[in-house]
């Protein structure tokens, strides 16, 4: 099968990741807000959101003593994200066309199984 | 020169048991059947994909309607071993021509045994202009909602 970035794809393909961006796309919240709401730790929570920041998702702002966390909604971490997912199911889909004979008759003599 | 951080790109790899000159011509003469025709950035339903096959050609969807919708430009055209072209829709989901704010993808093909390798690399992604659909769509929700079920359809087809 094809072996499609994987690191990639844990931005959005990894649920508790996906479970944070849909909190942050509600409303921004802090970590512990975050750990609160969801069935993870507040270091899990934190490892999560580095990553959604490397990946340009998320921004961070001092409040007070604690951070806040939101969607940057400056950036083109969206499109970026939304294009990794596009581009997952585009090169599957190559990786079968590519692999399959180019004289296919409409009539297959063989079975599928 | 620019004061955006640089955005990872998207990288992916396939290797495949058919030659360069074989995925070459797959990866760009049938883009049609390929590319997931549920992907796509104009408002009708996407009747073809094309990418034309020279530099300067012209990548964009077609609908079911007859509009056109452009996504972007052959930037370098090397059968059957190199191919980059560019992605040009920004932040407000709309094409912007100037070539200074596109995005590029590279695919490149090398031999493996009797197989090849696709290497395909979308970069650049912060030269695209963010845009104020995005800030809008965070703020109204509309956006979002769709970004997120784009993402249900590829994670379930995964």
């Amino acid at each position: 099968m094809a072996t499609y970035g994987d690191a990639q794809l844990g931005l959005l393909g990894d649920p508790s990741r996906r479970a944070i961006f849909e909190l942050l796309a509600r409303r921004p919240c802090s970590v512990q807000e975050l750990a609160d709401a969801l069935p993870i730790s507040r270091p899990a929570v934190s490892q999560h959101l580095r990553v959604l920041r490397d990946g340009g998702l998320v921004v961070s702002e001092a409040d007070g003593t604690r951070r806040i966390h939101r969607l940057d909604p400056a950036g083109v971490g969206a499109l970026r994200a939304w294009l990794d997912g596009v581009w997952s199911d585009a090169l599957t889909s190559f990786h079968k066309l590519a692999e399959t004979p180019p004289d296919v008759p409409d009539d297959p003599t063989e079975g599928t199984s | 020169m620019t004061d955006v951080a640089p955005i990872p790109p998207i990288t992916g790899t396939i290797s495949l048991t058919v030659p360069v000159e074989r995925a070459f011509a797959v990866f760009t003469g049938s883009i049609n059947t390929w590319w997931p025709h549920q992907f796509h950035i104009g408002h009708a339903d996407v009747e073809e994909v094309v990418l034309e096959p020279r530099v300067g050609g012209r990548w964009y969807e077609r609908g079911v309607d007859g509009s056109e919708c452009d996504w972007g430009r052959v930037l370098l055209w090397e059968p059957p071993h190199r191919l980059v072209f560019t992605w040009q829709i920004n932040g407000s989901w709309q094409f912007d021509p100037d070539p200074d704010r596109a995005s590029e993808i590279e695919a490149v093909f090398r031999a493996d045994g009797s197989g090849s390798i696709v290497d395909v690399e979308h970069r650049l992604f912060e030269r695209l202009d963010g845009g104020r659909a995005i800030n809008d769509a965070i703020n109204g929700g509309g956006g979002w909602a769709l970004l997120l079920d784009s993402f249900a359809t590829t994670v379930a087809h995964a």
